[in-house]
Formats: structure tokens, C-alpha cells, sequence
């Protein structure tokens, strides 16, 4: 039987993040966000919450629960506030779970209860300023020089790099080449501080401005040998995986942001009076709000569904893909539409949706551009490739 | 130390808030129900006496069988166990026949050495249940704290009241009520939730705590509800054109007040 209702946990969960988002978040967000400055007072309440380590075991140091609870977390937290949502996204995602899934036993003893108990944050580094979408284009290499690699190269756009508690950025790097002739690519950790790598300061952004991003540059920058993630050669593979977990708990927070669209114009569209009578009795108003519900709705669908089968361990890409693509949509459309029923205020940065106007877009591009996530669609489909 | 916090479940403050047409009492139906506020501070305060100086801390609830929720949440948070009264018989009970039944229960647990509870409820607010509690247990009551340190043989508070801040001392076993200002409660983990799924709750009857079903409810309650009212709209505000003397006028305001 088909039955998306959640579990007793999940739910008090949930509850649970939406009681700090409403209450810890939300007044303090804006400031931040104005400030461009990273909330380090609310990442320390995440992780006293335990959201870091939602999906680790407990004998790694985490909560002992699975990824659909970071989902369900990702969701409560974007409804109010994206910056934050993606701190704990991104702090989870690519900085504990590859660690989690790929590292060995001393790697994970060293990193995860760290990590996952929210203590530092770790990064992940794949974009390059030559191009994002073909990861597979890496130009930063790796050479093994006697028990040490040497990292050259460049990193671009990378979330949660330069904080003052960032330990570390997991980089994918050229380590050689294959048989065939192709790029061996493989994933190493270089932990901050480590001389030779430097952190750009902070970009400025059209949204998220409350999170944290950098270009990352590595100059003859050496890391013992030891800290290859997994098995030589196996960068490319592995980051796959990763990040299509991560566009399930992309779309989740692009859900999050589509029904922090409805929230907030429900409540102005029930106060807000023009020509005498409150907004939202006007069918234009209520179409729109019928429309912000129904994306929101089927988004969210779309991202239980893929969630639910990773967790019984079957194949979800095509969901995967279709569930960020469905959400980054709604959360798009709906910020459009929430700011248009706000009228002026809705373009003012002190309210909500000019907020989550500004944050939307990005989901049409990180972790997978709209058009990614339609080539992985039509990928699943089988059509031939070009 | 064994310590036992008193929680209440109350319609959220979020939500809008009525009484039944009927009997004058709340409508549980119409209003989301969570764990009142001021009882998280005061779950929270107990945690933390625990943290410092060891033992248990138990959760005594009178409610509704729905209550069970709010009982979880204070386990959530790292209570060990809870006692929760539920009976058909309590509904419509005032404060005099909730503190019995709570004094009732807090007397089937073996040696508590101190009772925190919130100072008033979000929803009744009379704020007279702790101190009821405390005299019919026979112990020291130090109420309003905003402040509560103890070594496991006495307890201090400040006191803070209209008149000011006070500090208080008593020998435990003592009952504390807290207020706003205690703390910042802490907000479940996931660790948390799945294991307050495995700590015990036993849920007691009235006859459980050595109680008769005709002294509680609403038919043998010693005050009664005659009428109720929706609160009336809040009125616009008092403004203040500033024509040289606006200084004056504000602390002439805030003075009626008895607000400086
Ligand atoms: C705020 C922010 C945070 C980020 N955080 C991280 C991070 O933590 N780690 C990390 O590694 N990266 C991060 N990124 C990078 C992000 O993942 C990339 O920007 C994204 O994958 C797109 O890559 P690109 O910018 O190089 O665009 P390109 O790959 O250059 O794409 C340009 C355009 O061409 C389109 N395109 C590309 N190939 C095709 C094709 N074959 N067919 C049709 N259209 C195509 C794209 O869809 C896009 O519209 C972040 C980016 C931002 C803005």
C-alpha cells in the first residue's frame, strides 16, 4: 500500500525543527542575512539538536537515524530560512556522508563525531571555475609524491569552506589516468590550515546570503598519503552517489521554501485590504495560492517517494532527479507568485519572501542544474546518448 | 537526587484558543495541544540539576489521554521516566483538585527530593497549583524563581515578584515553580525521540493515587465557571503626540502602568 504518513519519530522530529526554525531562526535570520554573516549561534543550536548527525550511526557518533529525517529537518528549516537549511544541507550531505559512506575505519574514527555532532563542518569540493556540470572535466590533479599527495588547482562555489569551524573540504582531484585513456579521478581530504590551501573570501551572492561560500586554491599543497577517501580512482563514482542523495535533500529544502511561500501569504492574504475588501477573497489571489499549494504538494510527493526508495535500497536516480527538478520548480514559481501577492513588500529584504524570492533561483543550478536533472530523466528513460 | 517536574499539556499559544459552549471548560478539540512553554523551562531546569548532581527526573502529568504527547516530548528531552493520571473522572477539575491529585501521585513515588514546576500555566494561569501542591505535601514551597541552584540537600532561588528579587533558601524535599526566565529550554534530538519511545510511563487511574472519583471533576469542583467570554479585540493604542512635553506624557503613562 502506498502511505506517506510519517512515522511517531519523524514526526516529533519535525515538530521538533519547526519549534527552533519558528522560534531561534526566524527573528534573528533577517539580520544576517542583511549582514551577509554567517549564524554561527544557530548552527551551534542545530548541532546541539543532533541535525548534523541525523543520518549516522550511532556508533559514529551520530543520531542512529536515516536520510528522510534529514530531509523532513531540511524541509522545517527552509520554510523559514534557506541560508540556514543549506548550511545543515550541505554540512551533512557532501561534508559528512562521504566520510560516512567511503571512509575507512581510522578516517571515520578521526572525522565523524566531529562532524556529526555538528562540532566543525566539512566541505565538499568538485565545481571548478572551468565548469560544474561536467564534474567529470576536473582539472585539479593529485600526485602522490612519496607518502604524500600534492593537490594543485582551483575550486569554485564551495558551501560551508570557509567558516571558522570548517575542518576540512573533501576535493576530487585527477590522480592519474586510466587504462582506456580517461581521467582517473579520486577524492582526497585536505583538512583546513593545511599550507598551500587558501580560501578566497567569501563571494557575494544574489541569495543565501547568510550561508558560506568560497573559491578554494590549492598550491603545492600536500596531505599525507593516508587521506585518500576510498579507493584510488573511484572520485568519479563515488561523487555521483552522493550527490544524488543530496538532490533529495535539495529538493526537500526547495519544498521547504514553496511552502514558506504558502505560509506567508496565507497570513497576508487573510489581512491585507485593497478596494475594501481583504485580499484573499479576490479569485486571482486565491488561484495563485491554490497553484503555490498544489506545487508544493506534489513536490513534496516527489521527494518522500525518492527518499523512501533509497531507504529500501532500490534504485532512485530518475526519482531522485524528477523530485529536485519538481521542487526547485515550485520553489521558483511559488517565490514568484508569494512576492506578487505581497505587492511592494514583497521586493522589501525585511520580509520573508523578498528573502526566499533571492533564494530560490540557486535551486535551479547547484547540485545539479534544471538541465542536469533533465538529462539524468531522459538518461533513466533510455533514449540514446548524443 | 530525585526530581520530579510537573507538565501540562495546554492548546498552543500559536493557535486560537476556545472554551466549550457547554461546561465553561477548554475545548481540546479546537486547538493544537503541545507542552505548555513554561513546563519545558522547568523540564529543562530539572535536567540540568540532574546533570550536575546525578539521579532521576520524573514527569507527573494529570490529562487527558492525549497528554501522553506532551509526556513524550518532556522524555525527548531527557526526562527518565513519566507518571501520568488519566481518568474520565477528572474532567472539569479546578486547581484545588488538580494540586490533590497531583500531590496524590507525587505521593506514589518513592523519595522525590524536589518538585519543579512552571509557575502558571499558558491556559489557565491561575497560578495557584505549585503552592497547592507544596502545602498539601507538607514541604517548603520557593515559587517564581528565576534562578535555582541546589547541592541535593537544600535549595536556593531568586525570587523575582513586582516588589523585586528576593533570594530563597529551603531544606529539600521542596517544591519549586519557575518562570520565564530560567532558562532557554534545549529542543529534542532524534537521539532523544527514539529513546523516549523506550522510557516507562505508567498511567494511574484517580483510584490509582488513592483518590475517589467524587472528590475531582468538574461536579464536586469547590469553584465554578458561571459564564465565559471571548476576550474582547485588542484595542488600538494609546498615542502620543510629542508637543515638547511627549517625555512627560510617556512616563506618566508607563507609571499608570506601574511599569517604572
Ligand atoms: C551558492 C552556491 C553553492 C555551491 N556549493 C557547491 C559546493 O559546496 N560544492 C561544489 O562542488 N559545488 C558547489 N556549487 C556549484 C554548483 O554545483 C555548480 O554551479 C553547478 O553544478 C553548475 O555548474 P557551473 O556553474 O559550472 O555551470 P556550467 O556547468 O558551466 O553550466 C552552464 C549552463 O550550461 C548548462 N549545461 C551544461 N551542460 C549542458 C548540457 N550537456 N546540455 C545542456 N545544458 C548544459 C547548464 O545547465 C547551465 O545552464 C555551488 C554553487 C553555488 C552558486
Amino acid at each position: 500500500m502506498v502511505d506517506h504518513r510519517l512515522s511517531e519519530e519523524h514526526e516529533a522530529l519535525r515538530q521538533s525543527v519547526e519549534a527552533f526554525a519558528r522560534k531561534e531562526v526566524a527573528p534573528v535570520i533577517g539580520e544576517y542575512y542583511e549582514r551577509a554573516e554567517f549564524p554561527y549561534p544557530l548552527v551551534r543550536g542545530m548541532a546541539n539538536m543532533g541535525l548534523f548527525g541525523l543520518p549516522v550511526a550511532e556508533e559514529q557518533g551520530g543520531m542512529g537515524g536515516d536520510y528522510f529525517a534529514l530531509c523532513l529537518a531540511l524541509e522545517e528549516l527552509a520554510r523559514v530560512d534557506s541560508s540556514v537549511a543549506i548550511t545543515l544541507e550541505a554540512g551533512v550531505s557532501l561534508g559528512v556522508m562521504p566520510i560516512s559512506r567511503f571512509g575507512n575505519e581510522q578516517q571515520k574514527r578521526q572525522w565523524l563525531p566531529r562532524l556529526a555532532s555538528g562540532e566543525v563542518l566539512g566541505a565538499f569540493g568538485l565545481t571548478e571555475p572551468g565548469g560544474g556540470s561536467d564534474a567529470g572535466a576536473t582539472r585539479t590533479t593529485a600526485v602522490l609524491d612519496g607518502d604524500e599527495w600534492v593537490v594543485n588547482g582551483s575550486k569554485s562555489f564551495i558551501t560551508n569552506s570557509g567558516t571558522d569551524i570548517t575542518a576540512l573540504v573533501t576535493v576530487t582531484a585527477v590522480t592519474g589516468e586510466k587504462p582506456d585513456g580517461g581521467k582517473e579521478i579520486s577524492t582526497i581530504l585536505v583538512p583546513a590550515g593545511t599550507p598551500g590551501f587558501t580560501v578566497a573570501p567569501k563571494y557575494s551572492k544574489v541569495g543565501w546570503n547568510a550561508s558560506d561560500t568560497h573559491e578554494l586554491s590549492f598550491d603545492n599543497c600536500r596531505v599525507p598519503a593516508e587521506n585518500l577517501l576510498g579507493e584510488r580512482g573511484r572520485g568519479y563514482a563515488q561523487f555521483l552517489s552522493i550527490l544524488t542523495e543530496g538532490r533529495v535533500a535539495i529538493a526537500a529544502l526547495g519544498v521547504g521554501l514553496a511552502q514558506g511561500c504558502v505560509d506567508e501569504c496565507l497570513r497576508y492574504a487573510g489581512e491585507r485590504e485593497a478596494f475594501g475588501h481583504r485580499i484573499g477573497g479576490y479569485q486571482a489571489i486565491q488561484f495563485k495560492l491554490a497553484d503555490m499549494e498544489l506545487r508544493t504538494h506534489t513536490a513534496r510527493l516527489a521527494y518522500y517517494d525518492a527518499a523512501s526508495r533509497m531507504l529500501r535500497g532500490e534504485s532512485y536516480r530518475k526519482q531522485a532527479a524528477a523530485a529536485k527538478l519538481a521542487s526547485s520548480n515550485a520553489a521558483m514559481d511559488n517565490a514568484r507568485d508569494a512576492t506578487q501577492i505581497f505587492g511592494g513588500y514583497g521586493f522589501m529584504n525585511e520580509t520573508p519572501v523578498g528573502r526566499f524570492y533571492r533564494d530560490a533561483k540557486i535551486l535551479e543550478i547547484g547540485e545539479g542544474t534544471s538541465e542536469v536533472q533533465r538529462m539524468l530523466i531522459a538518461r533513466e528513460l533510455g533514449l540514446p546518448s548524443a | 537526587m530525585n526530581i520530579v517536574v510537573l507538565v501540562k499539556q495546554v492548546p498552543d499559544t500559536w493557535s486560537e484558543r476556545k472554551l466549550s459552549d457547554a461546561d465553561h471548560t477548554l475545548d481540546r478539540a479546537s486547538a493544537d495541544a503541545v507542552l505548555d512553554e513554561i513546563n519545558e523551562r522547568a523540564v529543562e531546569e530539572a535536567l540540568l540539576a540532574k546533570e550536575a548532581q546525578g539521579g532521576e527526573v520524573t514527569v507527573v502529568c494529570m490529562g487527558p489521554e492525549r497528554a501522553n504527547e506532551a509526556i513524550r516530548k518532556a522524555l525527548s528531552m531527557g526526562a527518565d521516566s513519566a507518571v501520568h493520571v488519566s481518568d474520565e473522572a477528572l474532567h472539569g477539575s479546578d486547581a484545588v483538585q488538580t494540586a490533590r491529585t497531583l500531590a496524590a501521585a507525587i505521593g506514589t513515588l518513592e523519595s522525590v527530593d524536589l518538585v519543579i514546576a512552571g509557575n502558571e500555566s499558558t491556559d489557565g494561569r491561575a497560578g495557584a497549583v505549585p503552592a497547592m501542591v507544596a502545602e498539601l505535601l507538607g514541604w517548603p514551597q520557593l515559587t517564581y524563581a528565576r534562578k535555582l541552584d541546589t547541592d541535593g540537600q537544600s535549595v536556593s532561588i531568586e525570587r523575582e515578584s513586582d516588589a523585586g528579587v528576593a533570594t530563597v533558601e529551603a531544606n529539600l524535599p521542596a517544591l519549586v515553580s519557575v518562570t520565564e526566565k530560567i532558562n532557554e529550554p534545549r529542543y529534542p534530538s532524534f537521539k532523544g525521540i527514539m529513546a523516549a519511545k523506550k522510557k516507562p510511563v505508567s498511567t494511574l487511574s484517580v483510584a490509582d493515587v488513592g483518590l475517589s472519583a467524587d472528590e475531582v471533576g468538574l461536579g464536586s469542583a469547590p469553584t465554578q465557571v458561571v459564564s465565559s467570554a471571548p476576550a474582547p479585540p485588542k484595542e488600538a493604542g494609546v498615542k502620543v503626540t510629542d508637543e515638547g512635553e511627549g517625555g512627560v506624557q510617556i512616563v506618566e503613562f508607563l507609571s499608570g502602568q506601574k511599569l517604572v
